[in-house]
């Protein structure tokens, strides 16, 4: 295999691990509000993200590193196009982070607890919104260069896209407190489960289906199927009572849908609107001696990684009793 | 204001922003590990409530360096998009390193540290936090290398058909010397500000009379890292100087307002200057100083700015290689002069504090506390120098800062973003030192209190 291709892989692998790992913390912060209500269930809810939310962070900031070293013109090209939308995103994240470390230690939590959840709803939409636009293509000239503006970017289709990782992660995260609780607050997920499941399925189908009729392969339609199916199974299970099981369903159904957005693309990374104009995996990447150099060390550290991480979820399995007192 | 000066000021006030917290946990993180280490060995409780204490100050400012970590990632491709198109193949990959190698080290094992107090062995768990400090430190390594890289690039050929830098020898750029002499100092830098910290912090309590012996211990402590630190950070300096001298002569020309080459120069202390001409009125010097500092003895030749700028017009083209000489100087001097200034108040506290004694002025006290503001104001000033004394250049001597910004942001865009990250810094700013005052106030824990570190409401069991 190609060291570019193993790249456009990697980096596949690394958006697809924030997506499902931030994706639930998203989830949990959109649904603070709805699910949380006395401050007892507020902190179960923030506690049930605590010992992880920062690691799954990392994700995102390792895929762009990735990307920066083995696509420079990717990074380039993405970060300097999307510039308000990802400014957005960083004031949503920066406040989300402070907001999750702080609010334990302030006297008062509304504030936090309201950092937590815009923090969260930002971003699950705008990374939706972002990679829509990033399949269907956007306007770039012959140096690479971003040509629209913060409207081009705000087209229907990105629209639909960013309502659609909304729903799918706000999903996650219900599905993630049926799993990491009990007693009531379980049950009150539970039923969100259901209408976010729902909402996950029509609107996510919606995308991926425009998505497929569009940009996409005939081989991503499999792809479609296994998301549908997934979210479907993970709201099986959920009725079921089976939590563990419905998690790692809808875990599948975000591994689904990144796998359609990345095989839409290849062979580029960046179409653009003129053809001509795209980048590839083969115009945007970094020389073959710094692809070899980055491939031992993602082959020497991503199975540390995975292996620590997985063991930090292993140490933290236990669904969180609620917690006595509060007010 | 262009586009590209507005580039320069987001990225100099997000960049020194984002470093104040940095150091603190850098050295905090370290000190914290050792109060665990001294309580697993010893079993004293009194470290257990060091531990806490301190561990509770590091995570708040942990938070800070985290959330604007991520804004300086993003920036490179944000604001700078033809540096990373001119750069990436290179500068890309200490980046990425350093998220793989050492930012999930650092977030897991921190997660593992403040939850893990009773789901882990206390073995285990002391192994955390020591994980963690180290992969705050091996952070530190891949971003020096990655700046030590546009300081003196190493290991790379330029494409002359793509015109951009390739990397042609990574083992080159993770050793360059100029990573091999900016990390030791940065690092003793850190652990000068978090000794500072943390004597500041207990002489608060000391004139509070509030748990005195625990606060002597963790003063004194602390005042040792500082001086100890410190002449790291000098030797460390000195030897800086040294390869600054041969590889980036303008910024030392520039730090010592030395306008003309010179052997036997003089270390200036206090200079007044004419830049259009190029030359000082006033010059207060030590003799042979700066000939001894930058070539180890005292006839040493010392090259001057206006010479270098000859020079460089005959390497370069013409163009103006100068950087702003009156920043360079006195950010240069400011530095030096505040890290000297922690280090003699904390050699000053030591001696005060020998064989048990407590001094009854509080003055001693308070120059403590306020000491706490010194090294942060010389690790801004240090990296003021370091990045402004490199202009006009981005990678010096192959990319000009002016060639390197996003072509594709306008104006508005990147006046939006400094303006919106300055507003939430300056927030995020008094609601941490707000918390942090908090935390100092209500103190350590009573004696042997189990839980966790973190928070005040009680924990959940997992």
């Amino acid at each position: 295999m190609e060291l570019t291709t193993v790249w456009f892989l990697l980096i596949a692998v690394l958006w697809t691990g924030y997506f499902v790992l931030e994706g639930f913390d998203f989830g949990v912060g959109i649904l603070l509000p709805l699910l949380g209500r006395d401050e007892s269930d507020r902190r179960t809810l923030v506690q049930s993200i605590g010992p992880v939310w920062d690691g799954n962070e990392v994700w995102l900031i390792v895929a762009g590193g990735a990307t920066f070293a083995a696509f420079p013109e990717w990074y380039a090209t993405l970060f300097s196009g999307f510039y308000l939308p990802l400014f957005l995103i960083l004031l949503a994240l920066i406040v989300r982070g402070v907001a999750l470390e702080y609010r334990g230690k302030s006297a008062g939590t509304r504030g936090w607890d309201r950092a937590f959840f815009w923090g969260s709803l930002g971003p699950a939409f705008l990374w939706g919104v972002a990679f829509a636009n990033i399949v269907r293509g956007v306007p770039l000239d012959a140096d690479h260069e971003y040509t629209g503006s913060l409207l081009t970017l705000l087209n229907p289709y990105a629209l639909l896209g960013g309502l659609a990782t909304l729903t799918l992660f706000t999903l996650h995260g219900a599905v993630f407190i049926r799993l990491k609780t009990d007693g009531e607050l379980r049950e009150r997920a539970g039923r969100l489960v259901r209408v976010t499941g729902l909402a996950a399925l029509v609107i996510g189908g919606a995308f991926l289906v425009t998505t497929q009729l569009t940009v996409g392969k005939p081989a991503t339609w499999g792809t479609v199927a296994v998301a549908a199916v997934a979210i479907a199974g993970a709201l099986v299970a959920t009725l079921r009572g089976r939590d563990g099981w419905s998690f790692a369903a809808n875990t599948v159904a975000i591994v689904a849908v990144t796998v359609t957005l990345f095989a839409s693309l290849w062979p580029n990374v960046m179409p653009a609107l003129d053809p001509a104009n795209s980048l590839t995996v083969d115009n945007a990447a970094s020389t073959s001696y710094t692809l070899t150099v980055m491939t031992w060390v993602a082959v020497i550290f991503m199975p540390l990684v995975l292996a620590y991480q997985g063991w930090t979820y292993w140490v933290f399995r236990r669904r969180l009793t609620r917690a006595p007192g509060g007010s | 204001m262009d586009v590209l000066d507005l580039s320069r000021w987001q990225f100099g006030i997000t960049t020194v922003y984002h470093f104040l917290f940095v150091p603190l946990t850098i050295g905090l993180s370290i000190i914290v590990a050792g109060f665990q280490t001294a309580w697993h060995r010893t079993g004293k409780p009194a470290y257990l409530r060091l531990t806490k204490f301190w561990g509770k100050l590091f995570l708040i400012n942990f938070a800070m360096g985290v959330v604007t970590g991520i804004v300086q990632e993003f920036q490179f491709g944000m604001n700078w998009s033809d540096y990373s198109r001119f750069v990436g193949d290179v500068f890309g990959a200490p980046l990425a390193m350093e998220g793989l190698m050492a930012f999930f080290l650092e977030s897991t094992f921190l997660g593992l540290w403040i939850f893990g107090w009773d789901k882990l062995s206390p073995r285990l768990h002391l192994a955390t936090i020591w994980v963690a400090a180290i992969g705050t430190n091996l952070s530190a390594y891949f971003i020096l290398a990655a700046n030590s890289w546009m300081q003196h690039p190493v290991g790379y050929r330029l494409n002359p058909v793509t015109g951009r830098a390739e990397l042609t020898d990574i083992w080159a750029v993770l050793t360059n010397s100029t990573t091999l002499v900016t990390f030791p100092h940065v690092i003793f830098g850190a652990f000068v500000t978090a000794g500072a910290f943390v004597a500041g912090v207990s002489a608060w309590h000391l004139l509070r009379k509030k748990d005195v012996e625990l606060f002597r211990v963790s003063a004194r402590m602390a005042m040792t890292v500082t001086l100890v630190a410190s002449i790291g950070v000098a030797l460390s300096g000195h030897w800086q100087a040294q390869i600054m001298t041969e590889q980036q002569p303008m910024k030392m020309a520039a730090a010592e307002a030395l306008w003309e080459d010179e052997t036997s120069a003089g270390f200036s202390l206090f200079a007044v200057g004419d830049v259009e001409n190029g030359r000082n009125h006033i010059n207060l010097q030590i003799p042979y100083g700066l000939s001894l500092l930058s070539t180890n003895t005292l006839d040493g030749h010392v090259e001057g700015v206006n010479d270098i700028q000859a020079r460089y017009e005959a390497a370069y083209g013409p163009g103006d290689y100068k950087p702003v000489v009156g920043i360079a100087y006195w950010s240069f001097r400011l530095m030096i002069g505040f890290g000297m200034l922690a280090a003699l108040l904390a050699l000053a506290g030591l001696w005060a504090t020998r064989r048990g004694r407590l001094p009854d002025n509080p003055w001693f006290h308070r120059l403590a506390i306020l000491g706490i503001g010194l090294p942060f104001l010389a690790n801004s000033m240090g990296w003021i120098f370091t990045e402004m004394g490199r202009q006009p250049w981005t990678v010096f001597g192959i990319m000009r800062t002016a060639a390197a910004v996003s072509p594709g942001v306008d104006v508005t865009e990147v006046a939006i973003t400094l303006v919106g990250f300055t507003l939430v810094y300056a927030v995020l700013a008094v609601v941490e030192i707000r918390l942090l005052l908090k935390f100092i106030r209500i103190g350590p824990d009573a004696e042997g209190e189990p839980g966790r570190p973190t928070d005040t409401v009680p924990a959940l069991s997992y």
